[in-house]
């Protein structure tokens, strides 16, 4: 099992002429995703790399039967991207695009409100079920299908742990990008949730870092609403505050959003905590076979 | 991005801010004419990115033009020191020259991103003038906050709760809501992601004014606001990595000496962790970006190794979809055309590893090859401290 995309996940992609999305279609196809349409304003009509191209994600998606988006347009355009896949009705929009402005997330957070889609990212790699779709830009081999579930906010730290677990034969029921700006989608909680009902997840890996507190938020959701064993890691032990490392989301400021922080409640709360990068894939065969 | 005070009060000024009258001076002799301008007591302020000035030296009174001169003298060039700025300091190259104002108490105003909420939040405390993080660890009641609906922003009936909420004489009000929605159309106007005004000013005849003001921007807004972005001061940053801005590299100085190349932040962050764990100490952040072409592996090796504290670099790629193959030719092609005097240890991961390492292995370069983030931590932190003796 899986959560949000599997065999009957029908992708549209926005933006799908444009030279990443181009690459990553093709990527996803190969990986076996079933990419119905693609979405360029002024090339409706057209066939792009064999799929058929709309001018609009409605008209997309009533001809396709689409049911996710993912977005692979410019940061000044994004937002409305995003808004448009969400009128559309599709049930999960992917948002790669880094770089959009805040504030503008905070309209189509706005806007989403009420509404039934669930928007991964921005500013994220995406997510996969091993075996049965792939929605962004993650390397699909180092993925296997399993029962372990994969959440983080950066990309290819992701695939680092990603890969050490599949190194020890532990597959995934499915990973997910949250995506590493102040505001986005889907945050730890809500995949944590997503997670807790799903019967083909049995464990979940967290990769956290510095900056904000969505951490804490999901270390203490973990202790009030999870049986299933949780493993921690926070990325930025080392990091100086009030200096953005990368992640317009990752910093340390107002003495808030330590790793050390994060660490200790996420502890406190239960999770098993990988204190190295390279003890994530162990810590988490340790929890599955006490 | 960061702006300096005046900047900051001109763009608020601009938008019905009232802050006290004064002008920027990068001369003694321009501070002079500009307090002889204001008349009366005059207060010179260093203008630096880092707040903590005043502690440090750099915001003073003057009585007279001839005392405002004396004292942008002594400021003038100053290496000023404050909690923020690091040991080294920073040169103060500008002054603001404003009048004298008379306190009669001091508020604090802040407006900033509720990641949570995904909201603007608007925050106002009687508590202003000092560290308003202290005041949120010690006494978080005496932050009122009020959460802005995306559309709507600030509405007049949020600002006269917080305005009553200070306890301001009540005939003050309209003048406080004034100043605060015009504080976050500034705000909104601008793509900040944080507007602070502490303290703002009661003065004893009854005024208010923002009489200190930082603003940061949204850097992924920037590209819609041409006239904040003119705004940059590069003398702020560190020259490193305003260099490495300019080659789209992410870079940030640190103290260690083991070198970092990383793509992606997220690994970069915890490729430094791993330094620190493996005994080592990392001299810098930097993602090169999912690219890491040949170029950009010059590039990047150009930027850490103008630390003259870097004993060794620790490679870590992670190629993903990109090919070990072409990211060992480009490390190797890089390392080939720059002559380099410390010790490099690489470890890649992703499709084509085997080819990959092959590449690295033959080059005839002195390249360590590791497997594993603990085998390259290991490895290159041996390295560093073995150059270092």
């Amino acid at each position: 099992m899986s959560i949000l995309v599997d065999q009957d996940t029908r992708l549209v992609v926005q933006g799908i002429t444009g030279r990443e999305g181009t690459f990553h279609t093709l990527q996803c196809i190969a990986y076996g995703t079933r990419v119905v349409g693609g979405v360029t304003p002024g090339k409706g009509g057209s066939v792009h790399e064999g799929i058929p191209v709309f001018n609009s994600m409605d008209q997309a998606c009533r001809e396709t039967g689409g049911n996710a988006s993912a977005i692979f347009v410019p940061p000044a355009v994004a937002a409305d991207a995003v808004m448009e896949a969400v009128d559309s009705g599709v049930d999960v929009v992917v948002c790669i695009t880094e770089g959009i402005p805040t504030l503008d997330m905070i309209r189509v957070r706005q806007f989403m409100a009420g509404k039934k889609s669930r928007l991964i990212g921005p500013n994220c790699p995406g997510i996969i079920s091993p075996g049965k779709c792939k929605i962004g830009i993650m390397p699909g081999a180092i993925h296997r299908e399993g029962t372990v579930g994969v959440i983080s906010r950066s990309g290819t730290l992701t695939y680092e742990a990603v890969q050490q677990l599949s190194s020890r034969g532990i597959g995934q029921s499915t990973c997910i990008g949250i995506g590493g700006d102040p505001i986005i989608g889907t945050n730890f909680v809500d995949a944590l949730r997503l997670f807790k009902d799903d019967p083909g997840t049995e464990a979940i890996v967290l990769i956290g870092e510095i900056g904000g507190t969505a951490e804490e938020s999901a270390a203490r959701y973990v202790q009030a609403h999870l049986s299933k064993p949780v493993v921690g890691f926070i990325a930025g032990q080392t990091a100086p505050p009030g200096r953005r490392m990368g992640h317009a989301g990752a910093i340390i400021s107002g003495g808030q959003g330590t790793a050390e922080e994060k660490i200790r409640l996420m502890e406190e709360c239960g999770l098993q905590v990988a204190r190295s990068p390279a003890d994530i894939g162990e810590t988490t065969a340790r929890i599955l076979s006490p | 991005m960061k702006i300096h005070e005046y900047q900051a009060k001109e763009i608020l000024s601009a938008h019905g801010v009232p802050v006290p009258r004064g002008k920027v001076a990068d001369t003694a002799e321009k501070a002079r004419e500009i307090a002889d301008e204001l008349g009366g007591l005059v207060v010179v302020k260093a203008q630096i990115h880092a707040g903590g000035r005043g502690k440090g030296g750099g915001v003073r009174l003057a009585r007279s033009p001839e005392e405002a001169q004396e004292v942008a003298d002594s400021i003038l060039g100053m290496q000023l020191v404050t909690h923020q700025t690091g040991p080294e300091g920073q040169t103060v190259k500008r002054v603001l020259v404003e009048e004298g104002l008379k306190i009669q108490r001091e508020y604090y105003l802040g407006i900033a991103i509720d990641r949570d909420a995904g909201k603007v939040v608007f925050m106002a405390s009687r508590e202003g003038g000092v560290e308003i993080e202290r005041v949120a660890a010690e006494t978080p009641e005496l932050i009122l906050k009020e959460a802005l609906e995306p559309g709507l922003g600030l509405t007049p009936f949020q600002a006269r709760k917080l305005a009553f909420g200070l306890d301001l004489p009540a005939k003050l009000a309209p003048a406080a809501v004034k100043f605060m929605l015009s504080l976050y159309r500034a705000f909104e106007a601008t793509d900040a992601s944080l507007a602070e005004i502490n303290p703002l000013l009661l003065t004893e005849d009854g005024d208010l004014y923002a009489l200190d003001a930082k603003i940061n921007f949204d850097d992924n807004a920037l590209y819609r606001h041409r006239g904040i972005r003119e705004l940059r001061d590069t003398d702020e940053e560190d020259p490193l990595e305003v260099a490495a801005g300019e080659h789209g590299l992410n870079y940030i100085k640190l103290d260690g000496n083991v070198g970092c190349m990383v793509n992606g932040a997220g690994l970069a962050m915890a490729t430094m962790d791993i330094i620190k764990l493996a005994g080592g100490s990392p001299a810098n952040f930097l993602d090169v970006g999912g690219g890491a072409t040949a170029e950009q592996v010059r590039n990047a090796f150009g930027i850490i190794l103008s630390d003259s504290n870097v004993k060794a670099v620790l490679i870590n790629i992670f190629g993903g979809i990109m090919r070990c193959d072409i990211v060992a030719r480009g490390v190797v092609d890089a390392a080939k055309s720059m002559q380099l005097e410390v010790p490099i240890v690489v470890r890649l991961e992703g499709t084509n590893l085997e080819q990959g390492q092959e590449i690295l292995k033959a080059s005839a370069l002195s390249l360590t090859v590791a497997s594993g983030m603990q085998d390259a931590a290991e490895k290159v932190v041996r390295l560093a401290s073995r150059s270092r003796a």
